[in-house]
């Protein structure tokens, strides 16, 4: 049911007019320009390595886990992903040609990652391929992209520490996730003491390594760091740790199910956070997240993100409107939910800067791609891959939102391989 | 009938032999296109597992749900190998330490840890493959065989042991690459496992290495020890009374059962090109039982049909409905638990095996591995 | 790491931990008791014991869900109501779980594992289509959701002596079912020997359906308590299981004394070293000393004396 568009069929005309029509000056100026003709790209032209390409029509992946422990992460970028593709289609889609997706089920699995991977790229043959969230999903399919040249649009916020020429990284890497809060919590709130937490596997744990370098670089202090496995779901000890260290600050990576046990026992402990004493900042609780834990459960932490649902700009009341009319008016939007649904977007702008399909011209694309649309405001892609973007620090509502308190001025240079944090 | 007994195999096992042999090396590979031949080869390295269980649970009667830790343990041995080769100097210099495998560099880890270095050798690591999870196995086996614990409790405490495991190895994620394992695997002795020839030998190489073990369980069931060990299943105490030492025996096959998994997880990581804890923990060893008990826990050909049908009934129902998958699969396992208890190999026995034999022009035979086969469901 | 604190601090840092132990104890015999009546008592190897646990945690869900429609004024108090549904509904459940797929399967106990694991994927496929993919948030009263300061610096959760209560209570309706009512002497009965009670007149089937299905309910009525302290989606069953079993099993399995020395001990283990120890680390030495013991004694801590 999740899964279902609220709008299953909605036809090609009816869902051009209702994007124009509900649409937007916007959308109007910015797209109209770029309607393309198939006819002005021979196939034979823009497709000279036997992609999926025909006349009418190109075929892209979507990789996700819609089964297993996962797809209560992933549910939300198959559904932007989804709207992206069909706003296109709306549009004319990229250069004339409609786009088709297959959908493969990832299952949460690392290994069936892989394996549906390589069913994409080696069956399918599709042009590209938005999927992947954990980053172990990632690793898993990393060589079968590189082996058959395939091209990915990763959604995630994630460690770092990769660049790899078949990977657009549409989310921030840590660094560009991090430092900003850290320095906006100590600045603005007066922070000194802080107390890491998070699940136990790389991307927490990189995170946090590179929050303790910063913190120190400050002359701050960490009062505590600890690892819970995934899908913990006791944390009254912790707590009680936590109370004992007496941090100005818990700097929380707890995902997954565990989030929703640790919140609501930090909330049963008396533990207030509107009081922000200590203050809790984390960076993996989306809104999406939010859903399962309860708004009231939350209200008083901030997250650190590039993007919130509450972000007053036109470009994101337009997505946020198109997004609740095909999901339904229930959804929320998370932080990867928008990454996710700017990897088409992407995808479609380079591959017509390069007027071709070809992996090997889309990469070398890439670089410089601006999209003055996304629903973040501007974005751009780095040389490395991933997105410049701006740093925002968000202050959890009852009401399951963030009101935004703070975003960096510029847009933060993105920095995989960050020297004097590894 | 004894005297058929010794015969290592009996008529119905040649043709079952002879029919999985034109399956696997003809049938499959002109079939089919690499790419799928490859997922072949990956089903068929958890038929390793599912042999291994059919001489444990079928024969022994020790149901095992943490054949994933062996798997794994075998897979983790080859895998480090690789990963080594992988990660010389050059192809690691933006690392601060070159020459370390990258999940480690990103753990600070500045020098390769002591009980990494022999995994540098081939011959090292291939010993490793099959002696780490059997060591592992045998220890296990002793502390419970010797106590005499069997049956539930030894399943649930496999289980236990496939947990630890799992958290162990997403713990130390500076010497095992954590949850997302040991990944990104090149060369085998400079050789590429990744070109579509690579993976066509592979799958031929785990083919041969899925017969080798096929024969020895075959033998081990056919051997005295076999006999015994379906005398230990259905009335352990009398076999006891008789002077053996049950615990040895049931040790003895459970680090057979590890070894077999182990090589198959071992051609798990050649071909799949990395090893991760998702195959360690729970879920894994369930599903490993599954194959097994689908194909039917009392037949060692049946399991490899069983470890392919499930396997391949998951690909396609998760292509076709990507939604909907788990439903199926959950509803072929409570179908061949309440319908068919003996499995596939059971159907063939019951339906098949009597037709082909009458066109044979053979009186069916009834003694030999076939009777091994019907005898029924151990009641515990 | 003490050095820095009063031993009013310290005395009180304990206190919290020895009741976050006490919480731990108590979440693991809600977890536990239905399984020590479905696996303990009948033998059943019920891998889908956290799928029906989950059912209670929607049941709850769907209920809040009414009653904030409905009848806000009585919202504060839904959470009872929620439970005896919890209950009613899982028992309903498992009593056609019982009916369709256990009864076939008492004569072979390992079986009843791979059947129920398929019914696990499914339940589990069930929820995902019918409440989606993503976590259900269950908005609790407000009352229940503070703490309660007993001094300056200790305060205990509310949700943790909800979670307690409830498992005292559970526990002694449990005990009084199993030990002091004629139906627990026909499930002992049954399970001790189930041709001979069947001979002395007692229904067995009837025994085993209503057994099952009251193990069932109690799972679902823990499901809907953990609503308090966890999370509750399609697959968050599977985060009990392993933990429930190794409970049941290092009690040992016939004996609801022994379930709950055993939730106590594991508890108190894990909670003590948690504080000392990285989550992580106390888990696996947790886990670790329980299987080391239950290799020295297979058996568990309480065990009935039976012939083999």
């Amino acid at each position: 049911m999740s899964d279902t568009p609220k709008k299953p069929s909605l036809s090609m005309e009816a869902s051009r007019r209702s994007f124009l029509m509900g649409g937007t000056a916007l959308a109007a100026t910015l797209f109209a320009p770029k309607f393309l003709r198939a006819a002005d790209y021979p196939t034979a032209a823009v497709n000279t390595t036997g992609l999926a390409v025909t006349d009418t029509d190109v075929t892209v992946g979507i990789l996700h886990s819609v089964t297993g422990t996962m797809a209560i992460s992933e549910t939300g970028s198959v559904q932007a992903e989804k709207l992206a593709i069909e706003q296109i289609n709306a549009q004319g889609g990229v250069l004339g040609r409609q786009i088709k997706f297959i959908q493969e089920d990832g299952a949460s699995d690392w290994p069936t990652f892989a394996e549906k991977a390589k069913k994409l790229l080696v069956n399918d043959k599709v042009a590209s391929v938005m999927g992947c969230w954990t980053s172990a999903s990632r690793k898993a399919v990393l060589p079968v992209f590189e082996q058959y040249n395939g091209f990915l649009y990763y959604p995630t916020f994630y460690e770092g520490l990769e660049e790899s020429p078949n990977v657009i990284y549409t989310g921030q890497e840590a660094t560009q996730q991090i430092i900003a809060g850290i320095d906006w919590v100590t600045q603005t709130k007066g922070a000194k003491s802080f107390y890491l937490l998070g699940s136990d596997y790389i991307w927490p744990r990189t995170s946090n390594k590179i929050a303790r370098k910063h913190i120190e670089k400050l002359g701050l202090k960490v009062v505590g760091e600890e690892y819970y496995p995934l899908g913990h779901t006791q944390f009254n000890s912790v707590i009680n740790k936590i109370r004992l260290s007496k941090p100005d600050v818990i700097y929380a990576i707890v995902v997954g199910g565990s989030n929703v046990a640790f919140y609501k026992q930090l909330k049963a402990a008396g533990i207030d956070m509107t009081k922000e004493k200590p203050l809790l900042l984390t960076i993996s609780v989306t809104e999406d997240e939010i859903r399962g834990i309860g708004g009231e459960n939350i209200v008083g932490a901030y997250a650190c993100m590039k993007y919130f649902q509450s972000l007053d700009n036109p470009n994101n009341v337009e997505f946020v409107k198109e997004f609740k009319k095909m999901w339904g008016d229930d959804m929320v939007i998370g932080d990867v939910t928008q990454a996710a649904y700017l990897g088409p977007w992407l995808w479609k702008a380079a591959v017509e800067k390069a007027g071709s399909f070809d992996v090997d011209k889309v990469r070398e694309a890439s670089p410089g791609i601006e999209l003055t649309t996304a629903p973040e405001g501007y974005v751009k892609v780095h040389e490395n891959h991933h997105l410049w973007s701006k740093t925002r620090v968000g202050h959890a509502k009852a009401d399951g939102q963030y009101e935004v308190v703070f975003e960096t001025a510029e847009l933060v240079e993105p920095d995989p391989f960050p020297e004097g944090y590894q | 009938m004894f005297a058929k007994d010794n015969k290592l195999f009996s008529t119905g096992d040649i043709v079952g032999f002879v029919v999985l042999a034109v399956l696997i090396f003809i049938v499959l590979p002109a079939g089919l296109d690499t790419f799928r031949l490859n997922l072949f080869g990956k089903y068929l390295t958890y038929a390793f597992v599912a042999i291994g269980l059919v001489l444990c649970w079928g024969a022994g009667g020790i149901l095992s749900l943490g054949q994933g830790v062996f798997f794994g343990l075998g897979g983790y041995c080859m895998a480090m190998f690789l990963k080594l080769e992988a990660s010389t100097p050059e192809a690691t210099k933006i690392q601060s330490t070159p020459g370390i495998p990258d999940f480690m560099d990103w753990n600070q880890i500045t020098a390769l840890p002591m009980w990494w270095e022999p995994f540098n050798s081939l011959t090292f690591s291939l010993i490793a493959v099959v002696l780490v999870p059997v060591i592992f196995a045998f220890i296990i086996g002793v502390a419970m065989f010797r106590r005499r614990v069997g049956g539930v409790y030894f399943a649930i405490i496999t289980q236990a042991i496939a947990a630890i495991m799992t958290i162990l190895i997403i713990g130390q994620q500076g010497y095992t690459g954590g949850v997302n394992g040991i990944t990104d695997l090149r060369t085998l002795l400079g050789w590429d496992i990744r070109t579509d020839e690579a993976k066509v030998i592979l799958y031929f190489v785990n083919a041969v290495l899925l017969f080798v073990c096929l024969f020895v369980a075959q033998f081990i069931r056919k051997s005295k020890l076999g006999r015994i060990l379906i005398a230990m299943r259905d009335q352990e105490d009398r076999v006891r009374f008789s002077g053996y030492d049950v615990a040895n025996f049931k040790i003895f096959v459970f680090c057979a059962g590890a070894a077999f998994a182990a090589i198959g997880g071992a051609m798990f990581t050649l071909q799949v090109g990395f090893m991760s804890p998702s195959f360690v923990g729970i879920v894994p060893s369930i599903e490993m039982v599954i194959f097994c008990a689908v194909g039917g826990r009392l037949s060692i050909l049946g399991a490899v049909y069983g470890a392919l049908l499930v396997n391949l009934a998951k690909t396609t129902f998760s292509e076709m409905f990507p939604e909907l998958w788990l439903l199926g699969l959950g509803a072929l396992f409570i179908a061949v638990v309440l319908a068919f208890p003996n499995g596939l190999a059971g159907l063939y026995k019951d339906y098949v095996e009597p037709r082909l034999m009458a066109l044979f022009k053979k009186k069916a035979d009834d003694g030999g591995g076939r009777n091994f086969d019907s005898i029924k469901a151990p009641a515990e | 790491m003490f050095a820095d604190y009063t031993m009013g601090e310290l005395g009180a840092i304990f206190a919290m931990q020895g009741f976050a132990g006490l919480i731990l104890f108590s979440v693991f015999v809600l977890m536990a008791l239905g399984l020590a009546i479905i696996f303990g008592q009948m033998g059943v190897i019920n891998m889908a014991h956290g799928e029906f646990m989950i059912l209670g945690a929607y049941v709850t869900y769907i209920t809040s869900n009414l009653f904030a429609d409905y009848l806000p004024s009585l919202f504060s108090i839904y959470f009872f109501i929620a439970m005896i549904l919890a209950f009613f509904v899982t028992a309903a459940l498992g009593m056609l779980v019982e009916w369709s797929l256990i009864r076939h399967l008492y004569k072979r106990p390992l079986d009843t594992l791979l059947a129920t694991w398929g019914l696990s994927l499914i339940l589990q496929q069930i929820y995902r289509s019918v409440f989606g993919a993503r976590e259900v948030g269950v908005t609790i009263p407000d009352w229940m959701m503070g703490s309660l300061p007993l001094t300056d610096l200790i305060e205990v959760p509310i949700n943790g002596i909800f979670v307690m209560v409830l498992a005292i209570s559970i526990s002694v309706a449990v005990y009084f079912m199993m030990y002091r009512s004629s139906w627990g002497k026909q499930v002992r009965a049954v399970t001790q020997n189930r041709v001979m009670a069947g001979a002395v007149g007692i229904n067995t089937e009837r025994t085993d359906r209503l057994t099952f299905g009251i193990g069932c309910g109690v799972a679902g009525v823990a499901g809907s308590a953990f609503t308090m302290i966890g999370s509750t989606g399609p697959t968050a069953g599977q985060l009990y299981i392993v933990d429930t079993f190794l409970v049941v099993v290092f009690g040992g399995a016939a004996s609801l004394l022994g379930t709950i020395a055993s939730a106590f001990s594991i508890s108190q283990a894990q909670s003590i070293m948690e504080f000392f120890l990285s989550g992580s680390m106390a888990k696996v030495l947790t886990l670790l000393t329980v299987v080391g013991i239950l290799m020295l004694r297979p058996q568990g801590l309480f065990a009935l004396k039976l012939r083999k």
